[in-house]
């Protein structure tokens, strides 16, 4: 459950137009700028590179250091490297000290930040500038940054110039070139007579003792190059073994935190400099450690240090959009960053901000540093779960799930009990204590009779071939005309379909709550139930639950020790198909043949998250609808979540609200009057959505269209 | 790809973030262009008016004298105040990475870095013939073990922190001049 700050929070989040404004227009500029920018680069190809320096690094943190260390100090630097972030900010305290320092000027550096360093140097009695014109912005207004790259995308300029205002006392206009001049005048007394400089650096490279800071504003050269003391805070996770080892980060970096081609300025220093005096530059460099080597020798979190924090994954969360970086209560926001809090952090610091990811999978698309957010969050959950155990309401809930007939038992008297509310096979309003769920869409009303039952009516005829059909919750207690579908198609296909009548939860809740031993059971049960008849597939109309036969059981079964069973859960796997590309094999071998429509039907589709981004299926259900005598008007952001996400929409109605209304619009954007999609989740969220509204617009799974051109 | 193909590219890339690129084939001919640069933003002696240029292999076997007797506010004497109070800077580069219009400075003297970074105009000179093709062919040239400070220049300082809105022009120069010569 929500503690009520956090949902106060998020509320206020919500709330505040201006961030998701900006957000948002962001978000839809970035991703074409950020395309634009990756033009003619092979952006897999450069992501393994990065990853292999990167997880090579990992494995060789303490090595790496070592030789770090060696190599920038023969080049005049001190190297001082730490795993505490208490003496970190001991050891620039004393520095400062003892060369008298009073004024000190910051380029951006998120390590410092994690530490809390300002706020200590300043109790000292040291003034501390940051230069970056956005962290510059947010220190005068006494905030915390909103995003890692663009820390002040929440300030209206109109509100910079009140800030800018009240620090040079003078009425300032929200003309955004003059604003830029007041900071460059004001900030450039305080570069001229700062007496120590604080970096961070974007890359440290061992061999030849190098770092290397990117920036765009020139500030970072101004704070290594005027004050006589330079001292470089660097997270451990930024030391890569060669020098050619630049080449790939600086290619992708820019190019993913803001769709530029290249930042302005790259400055790669190796040892000391001469100073404006003609003296030697002092070089402090400070490997910080806090927790990375514990991180580096987790099996599983270690992925995490592949980051190069340029928060594409931010840039593309449906999420990240609408709630902005202040929820997350820290530095590092967003996916990623809820994975470094609760390394650099604690754990429990976690446990609230883990629930903001829908799990749509958008950022490890774009991920430079290949690494797989989403499931590291599972990973969260699950220790979390393990740590704390799950909530009550959680623990009922998974109970029920984790028994096949008393879940489906319950199902069934579910149907019966929700009469007064249920109307034309929707749920519009519930009681007030469960009014949120209803709020912003409607809810599909259980069936009568669930698929289970109804399957053993329909009449086949023989094939030659056989199935096993998965229908998965959804599908079987609330949609079964989707597999009533299914089977009419496959049917023609010459395929016939068995009811394996054990088959139960696929155990995506579970998993993506963290209950892995409810999902280990789920698995265990559907892998029996589906293995019992020997079939030629394993079919499903749901995409979650296709993931889950393909890929998740298998992984639950491997965290969970259950290793007797993953042979049989392999041979699940290879035989399951997701109803698209199913139907795609089938055509393209000529056993399933379309008849033409009509006239054509213009449609429009959305890809659901599994989808896409799990099974990578996109091109498929676009081919078969094509074929099938349909026209594909493309929506914007077609494969952006709807919102559902599972139980999500239950926890965070407020945030899957709004996420479907962006949906919704888009689809009402193309004009046209029917929206497919692959995915019985989408399909109760989106025509939930509709319903509320009084649309016409009518919300169809495919196998529902296909089945109009067989 | 031979030297006109890769100064056309780089020329592209640096003009689409608001550098100026020209390219002279004699040394004469790119120093009556900076000097008329320096004109046209009225360079003199006074604060605020003076241009820097920091020794470099360009001004070699030029009359330093005579240019500056053509231009009063030149100075070949960098330090910090001057750069302070300095327009234009002027320096050398060393190298020029096409597809991505970036220059590189091995600017590890405190000169080449005061003329680049607190002056509001920048004029870089650069040998055409010092143009490579990519960030990984520079990075096989260049040595950290000579060079401490190794600069890649890409444009003009720039930010986007209020309102997501491009500005030229923060703690660096606002123009870069990138003036190619062909004559070595
Ligand atoms: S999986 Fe989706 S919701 Fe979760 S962090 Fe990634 S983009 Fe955001
Ligand atoms: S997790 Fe990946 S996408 Fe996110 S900041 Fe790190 S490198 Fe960039």
């Amino acid at each position: 459950m929500k503690t009520k700050e956090f949902k106060q929070s998020i509320d206020k989040a919500l709330k505040n137009a201006n961030m998701a404004g900006a957000l948002g227009r962001f978000s839809e500029a970035y991703v074409i700028s950020r395309a634009k920018a990756f033009e003619g680069i092979d952006f897999e190809e450069l992501r393994t590179r990065i990853a292999e320096i990167k997880s090579y690094a990992t494995e060789h943190l303490s090595e790496l250091a070592e030789e770090f260390k060696k190599n920038a100090e023969a080049k005049g630097a001190k190297v001082f490297r730490t795993e505490d972030p208490e003496k970190v900010k001991e050891y620039i305290l004393k520095l400062a000290q003892e060369r008298g320092v009073k004024k000190i000027v910051k380029s951006k550096s998120m390590a410092s930040e994690e530490i809390h360093l300002n706020p200590y140097l300043k109790n000292a009695g040291i003034e501390v500038n940051e230069t970056d014109l956005g962290e510059w912005i947010i220190q005068l207004a006494g905030q915390k940054p909103s995003h890692m790259v663009l820390p002040a995308i929440h300030l209206k300029k109109e509100e910079v110039a009140e800030i800018f205002s009240k620090e040079v006392n003078e009425r300032l206009s929200s003309d955004i070139p003059r604003l830029v001049k007041v900071a460059r005048n004001e900030l450039r007394s305080k570069f001229l007579q700062a007496d120590m400089g604080i970096t961070g650096a974007n890359i440290a490279v061992a061999e030849t003792g190098s770092i290397v800071i990117i920036e765009n504003e020139g500030n970072a050269r101004l704070v290594t190059s005027l004050p006589k003391i330079h001292v470089a805070l660097i997270g451990l996770e930024k030391l890569v073994p060669h020098f050619s080892n630049i080449s790939p980060i600086l290619t992708a970096l820019p190019k993913s935190a803001t769709g530029q081609m290249f930042t302005s300025y790259v400055s790669i220093i190796s040892g000391q400099i001469p100073n404006t005096d003609g003296s030697m530059k002092e070089l402090h460099i400070i490997l910080m450690d806090n927790k990375r080597t514990a991180m580096a020798n987790d099996p599983i979190f270690k992925e995490a240090l592949q980051c190069i924090r340029c928060a594409s994954c931010l840039n593309v969360c449906p999420v990240f959009r609408l709630v902005g970086g202040h929820v997350f209560g820290d530095v590092y926001t967003g996916g990623i960053g809820t994975i470094l809090t609760a390394w650099f952090d604690e754990l429990k610091k976690s446990e609230e901000i883990q629930g903001l990811c829908i799990q749509c999978g958008r950022c490890k698309e774009v991920c430079p540093g290949k690494i797989d957010i989403p499931e590291l969050i599972v990973e969260l959950r699950r220790r979390l779960a393990k740590e704390k155990g799950l909530s009550f309401t959680q623990k009922a809930i998974f109970s029920v799930v984790n028994n096949r007939r008393l879940f489906h038992s319950i199902l069934r008297k579910a149907s019966s009990l929700q009469k007064p509310f249920s109307k034309e096979g929707f749920i519009r309003h519930l009681p007030m204590f469960l009014k949120e769920l209803t709020d912003f869409r409607s809810l599909p009303a259980i069936a009568d009779v669930p698929f289970r039952d109804r399957f053993k009516e329909i009449r086949q005829p023989k094939t030659t071939k056989k199935a096993a059909f998965y229908a998965g919750c959804l599908i079987d207690f609330a949609y079964p005309e989707m597999a009533e579908a299914v089977v009419k198609i496959l049917n023609r296909a010459g395929i016939g379909i068995i009811f394996p009548d054990e088959q139960t939860c696929c155990g995506a809740p579970a998993r993506y709550s963290g209950a892995f031993d409810v999902a280990a059971n789920n698995a265990i049960d559907n892998i029996k139930a589906l293995l019992k008849e020997e079939v030629d597939y394993v079919i499903s109309a749901c995409p979650t639950c296709t993931a889950a036969l393909k890929y998740e059981f298998i992984t639950t079964l491997k965290s969970q020790g259950k290793l007797e069973i993953i042979l049989d859960a392999k041979r699940l796997a290879e035989k399951t198909f997701d109803l698209s590309s199913l139907l795609k094999k089938l055509i393209d071998g000529d056993k399933l043949r379309f008849n033409s429509r009509f006239e054509p039907l213009k449609i429009t589709y959305h890809d659901s998250c599994h989808l896409k981004r799990t099974l990578h299926v996109f091109k498929e259900p676009r081919e078969l609808l094509q074929k099938s005598g349909c026209i594909i008007i493309e929506m914007f952001e077609s494969d952006v979540c709807c919102g559902m996400g599972g139980s999500y929409s239950l926890k965070f109605p407020e945030v899957s609200k709004p996420i479907l209304q962006r949906k919704l619009k888009n689809i009402k954007d193309t004009g046209v009057d029917t929206v497919v999609m692959d995915c019985p989740g989408c399909v109760m969220q989106i025509r939930g959505g509709f319903d509320k509204e009084h649309s016409s617009i009518k919300v169809k799974h495919i196998a529902q269209i296909l089945l109009e051109s067989i | 790809m031979n030297i006109n193909s890769l100064f056309e590219l780089f020329k592209t890339k640096a003009e689409a973030i608001n550098a100026e690129v020209y390219r002279f084939a004699t040394k004469r001919e790119a120093l009556g262009f900076i000097i008329d640069i320096c004109n046209k933003e009225g360079i003199s002696d006074k604060p605020y008016s003076y241009a820097l240029w920091a020794n470099c292999p360009f001004l070699k076997d030029l009359d330093k004298e005579e240019i500056s007797k053509r231009l009063p506010g030149l100075k070949y004497e960098v330090t910090k105040p001057l750069a302070a109070h300095a327009k234009i800077g002027i320096s050398q580069m060393d190298w020029a990475i096409a597809n991505t219009g970036t220059l590189v400075s091995d600017s590890t003297q405190i000169e080449q870095r005061l003329v680049s970074t607190l002056p509001e105009i920048h004029v870089a000179v650069v040998q055409t013939s010092q143009l490579v093709p990519d960030l990984a062919s520079l990075l096989s040239q260049i040595k950290p073990d000579r060079a401490s400070f190794i600069a890649l220049i890409t444009g003009p300082s720039r930010t986007a922190d209020i309102e997501r809105i491009l500005t030229i022009g923060v703690h660096g120069p606002e123009r870069l001049v990138i003036v190619f010569v062909d004559e070595n």
